[in-house]
């Protein structure tokens, strides 16, 4: 009785009217802002996995005697003050780039959602606090919470991420109450209940499956925050520390050297623009193509 | 009007008892001996308990946290442990350059946001629509401190017209500091008018597509007058929503900005006083900073009254 009752439910959330994965694919290759959106964000993907297992040279090693080369074959975009080869540094702080918005975007969304589900199952005083405290939260940017971390627990990839992450919550909560709210107010929630479901299995079994699509949509887009938060904190010293590179870091040590050389400011903030900017139009992809209710003017 | 008021208020004072209580829990509870933290591993234990008891941190925390609540109504925030100066002063000092900054951001912000949402709703789907909401897609993209960096190389590396950083001060007349916050508050405002473009175009959008838009349009009110007079009014409350929210980000935005243009404002000493374990100066900082987020969304609350009256009857 309850499987039927949820996989009908969900596809009628999702998208009116049952349709073959294929048709998905055939009109998310349609899509521009998706296909151009999961390019750019395969690219950084690609980059970060890639310097798991090979970079054109060491990004750690230090070579003083090269320092400041322009590009050349060797070095196909130069090398940094202490000798370092631009490219790999861009390979491998992509992978810290990655892990931190991963780690922190999951910290937010298992308690966000978590604490949105909850507010929504048992509403009354329970959703009031749930709520002021994520309105509260609101107060605190990350980059605000990040240096009081800082302050106090020292400077580090941990605590930039802690400070990300905690200032994740309040959105994905937003999110998560208001579409299960949402979920909870149709007639297939009345009929489960009408069958003796009690709350908790209703939250599994026919919330959750429903606003899936949503949350991926709003993960999608908290990554890409996730990024310039990480990238921030990186440049002011707060977040991943050297010898780890990170783009961040990697703006900060370019700054001092502007006028020698220029385009070494150049690469990272492109790095991070197009990490940014590929999750952005990956989320808004998503958003039309999950579902169509929810597309925006464009 | 009273209830709704006197809700907002009261939600307000809860709101920064609250950030009150965790800064000081976070900043003074954890970190053990802010005395220790100042002097170094290597100092004597006697010279550490000295300076506890001249700090005043041997008190009990409960004693502490209502000391400081007292100061702060009374505007004596205690002395910095790093300088000895007063607290209220060192921040007055820095308040100088970032309000003035926040807001000439704010006001860039507006002007390039309302411009372009309007221009793109009223172009609805014409190449000039397309070709501004691509520009704000890549402009939410951008790291605003890396935008800063991009418009010194071209201002002051390539083009050599404005300084590369540091503050004129406000001594000279207004202009030379003016000049001196300007590329600041350019790259602050820049990624936040992408972000603002979009909700306001939305929201125009959203509007003209109401019955009144058309009721105002056959009875010969001409486009540009239906859409100054009778649509922007009422698509302004969501642009104000994400206003009041960016005024947070915006702030935060002052931190890394300074440093990336060595302006000696709040987000510098906040971040020079956490390399100088300067604890009480960093908590009277960040509570200041949490204090403007919250009163500016307060103040944003209530002017949705203004705007709307009807906000007033569904919340009461």
């Amino acid at each position: 009785m309850s499987a039927p009752l949820t996989a009908s439910a969900a596809t009628s959330a999702i998208a009116p009217g049952a349709r073959p994965v294929t048709g998905f694919w055939r009109r998310a290759l349609r899509h521009r802002s998706f296909v151009l959106g999961a390019v750019l964000s395969l690219i950084v993907l690609g980059a970060a996995l890639l310097s798991l297992v090979w970079t054109p040279w060491s990004a750690t090693d230090i070579d003083i005697a090269s320092k400041l080369r322009p590009p050349s074959a060797a070095h196909w975009l130069g090398t940094d003050v202490l000798g370092r080869d631009i490219v790999s540094l861009l390979l491998v702080g992509a992978r810290s780039t990655i892990m931190v918005g991963v780690i922190a975007v999951g910290i937010g969304l298992s308690f966000g959602v978590c604490l949105g589900l909850i507010a929504a199952a048992r509403k009354g005083w329970t959703e009031e606090l749930i709520m002021r405290m994520s309105d509260f939260t609101f107060a605190f940017p990350a980059v605000l919470s990040a240096i009081m971390l800082a302050a106090v627990a020292g400077p580090g990839m941990v605590t930039s991420i802690t400070a990300i992450g905690i200032f994740q919550i309040p959105t994905f909560v937003r999110v998560t109450r208001g579409s299960a709210n949402a979920i909870w107010a149709r007639e297939f929630v009345l009929a489960a209940r009408a069958a003796g479901k009690g709350s908790f299995r209703i939250t599994i079994e026919h919330v959750l499956p429903n606003i899936l699509s949503i949350l991926i949509v709003q993960a999608t887009i908290q990554f890409a925050l996730a990024i310039l938060a990480e990238a921030a904190l990186s440049y002011l010293g707060l977040g991943t520390q050297p010898p780890q590179p990170s783009w961040g870091r990697m703006l900060n040590d370019a700054q001092t050297l502007l006028f020698q050389s220029p385009m070494l400011a150049v690469y990272p903030g492109a790095a991070i623009a197009i990490a940014v900017l590929g999750l952005n139009l990956l989320g808004d992809g998503l958003r039309d193509l999950l579902d169509p209710r929810l597309a925006r003017e464009r | 009007m009273s209830v709704f008021f006197l809700r907002r208020v009261l939600t307000l004072v809860a709101t920064l008892f609250a950030a009150s209580l965790i800064i000081f829990l976070v900043l003074d509870a954890l970190p053990g001996n802010a005395a220790q933290m100042l002097m170094g591993a290597d100092a004597s234990p006697d010279a550490v308990r000295a300076l506890t008891v001249k700090l005043g941190l041997d008190q009990p925390l409960t004693v502490r946290y209502l000391l400081w609540i007292k100061g702060m109504a009374v505007g004596d925030l205690g002395n910095s442990y790093v300088y000895g100066t007063p607290v209220a002063g060192l921040i007055a000092e820095r308040l100088v350059l970032t309000i003035p900054l926040a807001i000439m951001s704010m006001l860039i912000t507006v002007v390039l946001a309302l411009a372009a949402g309007i221009y793109t709703a009223a172009n609805h789907n014409k190449l000039g629509d397309v070709g501004v909401m691509s520009l704000t897609q890549v402009g939410i993209a951008l790291p605003n401190f890396w935008f800063a960096i991009l418009l010194i190389l071209l201002f002051s590396v390539k083009l050599q017209l404005l300084s590369a950083g540091g503050f004129a001060g406000w001594d000279d007349g207004i202009w030379p500091g003016i000049r001196s916050l300007l590329l600041p508050a350019i790259s602050l405002a820049v990624v936040q008018a992408a972000i603002l473009a979009r909700v306001t175009r939305s929201a125009v959008l959203e509007v003209l597509r109401e019955d009144f838009v058309r009721t105002a349009r056959a009875k010969g009110l001409g486009k540009r007058e239906v859409l100054w007079r009778h649509v922007l009014r009422n698509a302004m409350i969501p642009v104000m929503t994400v206003m009041g929210l960016q005024f947070a980000n915006l702030l935060a935005g002052t931190i890394v900005i300074e440093n990336v243009f060595y302006l000696p404002g709040l987000g510098r000493l906040i971040f020079q006083s956490i390399a100088n374990r300067d604890l009480i100066v960093v908590r009277n900082c960040v509570m200041l900073l949490a204090a403007m987020v919250v009163t500016v969304n307060f103040v944003v609350d209530m002017l949705y009254a203004f705007i709307d009256p009807r906000i007033k009857v569904s919340n009461l």
